[in-house]
């Protein structure tokens, strides 16, 4: 499955980093998604994946008998993806107003500092 | 001793009051201080001239070994003593020298401040303590050369001391590192004594580079040429920085580590070699000048070289030389510049032309001027001579090149001579000649700095046995390595030392009765001046600006795109070569284990983003998002990430909702980029994903050390109180991270609160109005550039048509 997942996950960057390296700003808004999703995967493939062993404890046990999931490494990714999405929603914000006041949405029209 | 260093520093901070509260006098008011520290240094004079050496450690960072360590010994006592004692006359001195000027409350500050870093070079017993006080030297330096910062010139040469001595600066603690690494320890009073230092593979590199350090501030040729730029510094400063002390920091720390790197035949090369290569540009440069200060520059950069010489030489008699050598020059040098801040004080006199027969104006200053004058030439009976025969003596029994030492420094000596006779006649006696101001002899404050100095200079001279016993013996002796058997006498008796100074007299003297003649004869120097070291520098520095300004231009160049083409490539080269050689590609790929929704769901997941990236339609853009964004959730949910999957289908569903109704307003997608372009930026993405993909196939075949998740599993339920291990995690072992977390999202909720709600009043209010003006703009935009287009082509087809 890891090997599948590393395709996916391949493809997510490459699609990410082309949607970014384009003119459009409202691309650039595509790419970061799929590079936050990309980067989530590529933690949790990395932690290894393991089917149907939840990190949760039995009721009225304190340890959890045999393997477990890698909790930190779902932790690591929930953080990030409640981040990624605060990311996102100030870029959308300021890319629309941006694009209000310079009156374009070529980045190439939007290079100047002031 | 902590509180000797210290004590300067915290004066220094104090001084601008100080200097309102004492208002005329305030010079004298803080000279109290190296008054007090030199009394302070001169009761360890009996110990430390029986040959003991104090050390006093305080912990400073005792984590990394590295502690405020002091060491007294004869050496650092003849420093810390010239520090103080001249230091007392020159506070006194700049506080009236400068009395009128509006930044004298600054002037203390940096001269006191200067003071504290130089006893701490020369106290510190630690490499890095050591160190510390160098640059610090370095820093008030730069403040007190630049002193009269409106002007341009002095702002340029204190830039330029800086630079010199900094680039040295780093030399030296490369070389210090280097050095602590070798002996195993970073004290000096364990480096000095430990074995082996010079035979150890560092050994040359690190000796380079301290002599790189040393030889910056010590103002060796070939960078002698910051040390006459810095007397755009005011006299004083010229007098204590730039000729008794802080240029001797250099030599001091060859003649610290003497004991421990000496010895050597590089050693040997080295310091002879550039020692006497400075000694005959300096007093060669010194003889063509015409500027006062200028002239007593160039003639400290012959005796910082001549030092430097004596000390690569490493003999007894050498030793013993450059210790004398060395107080000698900061008695009769500190007097003369003082005597040149006088001439220019009082009769307005800064170049040696504009003067002549001032001794009826100003009687007192010139028998001052004289004596320390006759010191310079190395006359019986002044100390001046003592360290004359002395140096004559030490290079006459080099072990090697010694003809070639000996006649460099008996061409040195003639040219001193010469020096000295302009000092000591020129402006003095002769035909009087009217002056800017009306000469006339300075008042106390001025004066007794250089009496007391020349003076000085003439009691040892008479009685070197004072000197001798006192300190200098233990000096010589730290320098050596072990005590030392010699004694410094007046009179050596008819000798070849002798012979050879009084010829040098001689030819001295008649050189200076044709001086315009033989500064007519080297004018070819002017010439070289022009590829001289100066120059090189001044290039370099170009460059360096130059090169900045492309580099800047080249790589901040404001597209978002370059950047991160220029950040991709360097990744993919740096990691790729890493797989490639360190990894030899051995990657774990199997394609068991793999069930059938799981699969399917994958191949969505792929599907998805490749027709986000190719559809033309935003709305179907962010369709295609939408159901990655619940594709990713099932894998999280199908591979035991519940809370994960959850999350992500919260989230998910609400940036979609953001982006329908946000970028919904935006215009349309368009086709901006060439074909060439866009392959350009498939290869680079292609590229970075398969990167991606065999870094993941790599790392999880390579996981070497077990994580802490297991020690989460363990304690979530005993510690945490919890079943939910992720949840704990979240609010209970990192719940300082969950804190921050919500910190940004509430910072992100009151920017886009503020963005939406800010209006600026030009624009349109409707959406639809908006959609309009933004597409008209738009539409106009282009039409201008089809034009500008169209108009291109029909002038290049009528140019093509004319020819």
């Amino acid at each position: 499955m890891t090997t599948l997942m590393a395709i996916l996950i391949g493809t997510f960057y490459a699609a990410a980093i082309y949607m970014m390296l384009r003119r459009s700003v409202v691309k650039l808004v595509i790419g970061l998604i799929l590079l936050s999703n990309a980067a989530n995967l590529l933690i949790f493939t990395v932690a290894g994946m393991d089917r149907g062993i939840p990190p949760l404890i039995p009721k009225g046990e304190l340890l959890i008998e045999g393997p477990a999931a890698d909790p930190l490494a779902q932790a690591v990714i929930l953080t990030s993806i409640v981040i990624g999405f605060g990311v996102l929603a100030f870029a959308v914000v300021l890319i629309h107003r941006a694009c209000e006041v310079v009156q374009t949405d070529d980045m190439n029209e939007m290079k100047g500092t002031d | 001793m902590l509180i000797a260093v210290l004590s300067c520093f915290i004066l220094a901070c104090f001084a601008p009051w100080l200097h309102r509260l004492g208002g005329r006098h305030s010079g004298w008011l803080l000279a109290l201080l190296p008054a007090s520290l030199f009394a302070y240094f001169a009761s360890m004079l009996p110990l430390v001239s029986q040959g003991h050496s104090l050390q006093f450690a305080y912990a400073w960072f005792p984590g990394m070994g590295i502690q405020l360590s002091f060491l007294v010994d004869g050496l650092s006592l003849l420093f810390a003593l010239l520090i103080t004692g001249i230091g007392f006359f020159i506070l006194a001195y700049g506080g009236r020298y400068l009395e009128k000027h509006k930044d004298l409350g600054r002037f203390f500050v940096f001269l006191l401040g200067f003071m504290g870093s130089m006893l701490g070079v020369v106290l510190s017993d630690n490499l890095i303590s050591l160190f510390v006080f160098w640059e610090l030297t370095t820093v008030t330096s730069f403040m007190l050369i630049g002193f009269n910062h409106e002007q341009e010139d002095a702002r340029k040469k204190a830039h330029q001391g800086l630079m010199i001595t900094v680039m040295g600066g780093l030399a030296l603690m490369t070389g210090f590192i280097m050095l602590g690494m070798a002996a195993g320890s970073y004290e000096l009073s364990t480096i000095l004594y430990s074995d082996g230092l010079t035979e150890h593979a560092l050994y040359l590199p690190m000796l380079l580079l301290i002599l790189l350090g040393a030889f910056t501030k010590s103002a060796q040729a070939p960078f002698h040429f910051w040390l006459p730029n810095a007397m755009a510094a005011p006299t004083p400063v010229s007098a204590y920085l730039h000729s008794a002390t802080m240029v001797k920091a250099g030599v001091y720390l060859l003649a610290r580590l003497n004991p421990g790197l000496g010895g050597t035949d590089t050693w040997l090369l080295m310091l002879t070699l550039f020692g006497a290569l400075t000694m005959l540009t300096g007093i060669f440069l010194a003889s063509r000048a015409t500027g006062v200060k200028k002239v007593l520059a160039y003639s400290t950069v012959m005796a910082l070289g001549t030092l430097t010489m004596l000390l690569g030489l490493g003999t007894e008699t050498a030793a013993l030389a450059a210790v004398t050598f060395l107080l000698a020059h900061a008695l009769y040098k500190g007097a003369l510049f003082m005597v040149a801040g006088i001439l220019d004080h009082s009769a307005g006199v800064k170049d040696f032309t504009q003067a002549g027969g001032l001794r009826h104006s100003m009687p007192k200053t010139t028998v001052v001027a004289v004596l320390a004058s006759l010191s310079l030439a190395g006359i019986i009976p002044l100390f001046g001579f003592v360290g004359k025969e002395l140096l004559l003596e030490a290079v006459l029994s080099a072990s090697n090149w010694h003809i070639g030492l000996t006649i460099a420094t008996v061409i040195a000596n003639i040219l001193v001579v010469l020096v000295a006779a302009i000092v000591a006649l020129k402006p003095w006696f002769g035909a009087v000649v009217d002056t800017p101001k009306k000469p006339h002899d300075p008042d106390i404050a001025l004066l007794i700095g250089p009496a007391v100095l020349a003076t000085l200079g003439l009691l040892f001279g008479l009685m070197p046995f004072i000197a001798d016993k006192g300190l200098l013996a233990a000096a010589a002796g730290a320098v050596y390595g072990q005590p030392i058997e010699l004694y410094l006498a007046l009179w050596h008796g008819i000798n070849l030392p002798l012979m050879l100074s009084l010829s040098s007299l001689l030819l001295g003297l008649l050189l200076f009765k044709v001086w315009g003649g033989w500064r007519q004869l080297t004018n070819f120097m002017h010439s070289a001046e022009k590829i001289g070291p100066e120059v090189v520098y001044e290039r370099l520095m170009l460059g360096m600006t130059q090169f900045a300004a492309w580099q800047t231009n080249t790589l901040q160049n404001g597209y978002l795109r370059n950047y991160l083409i220029t950040t991709l490539g360097t990744v993919i080269i740096v990691v790729g070569w890493a797989l490639l050689r360190v990894n030899q590609l051995e990657l774990n790929i199997s394609f068991q284990d793999m069930r059938v929704h799981e699969v399917a769901i994958a191949v969505l997941l792929i599907f998805s983003a490749l027709i986000a990236v190719l559809v033309r339609s935003f709305l179907a853009a962010v369709a295609m998002l939408g159901a990655l964004g619940f594709g990713v959730a099932l894998l999280y949910v199908f591979f035991s990430a519940i809370d994960v999957g959850i999350t992500q289908v919260l989230v998910e569903t609400i940036t979609v909702l953001l982006l329908v109704l946000v970028l919904y307003r935006l215009p349309e997608f368009r086709s901006l980029s060439s074909t060439a372009n866009r392959i350009r930026d498939a290869i680079i993405a292609g590229m970075t994903g398969l990167l991606m993909t065999i870094l993941i196939l790599v790392i999880t075949g390579a996981r070497q050390l077990e994580g802490i998740s297991e020690y989460f599993l363990q304690n979530s339920g005993p510690l945490g109180h919890g079943r939910n291990v992720v949840n704990v995690i979240l609010v209970d072992f990192r719940a300082l991270d969950t804190l921050g977390e919500v910190f940004v999202l509430a910072l992100v909720a009151i920017g886009v609160y503020a963005m939406i709600h800010l209006r600026t009043g030009a624009l349109p209010v409707t959406n639809s109005d908006r959609r309009a003006a933004f597409n008209l703009r738009r539409s106009q935009k282009d039409k201008a550039k089809a034009d500008a287009k169209a108009e291109a082509e029909a002038s290049a087809a009528a140019s093509k048509g004319e020819e």
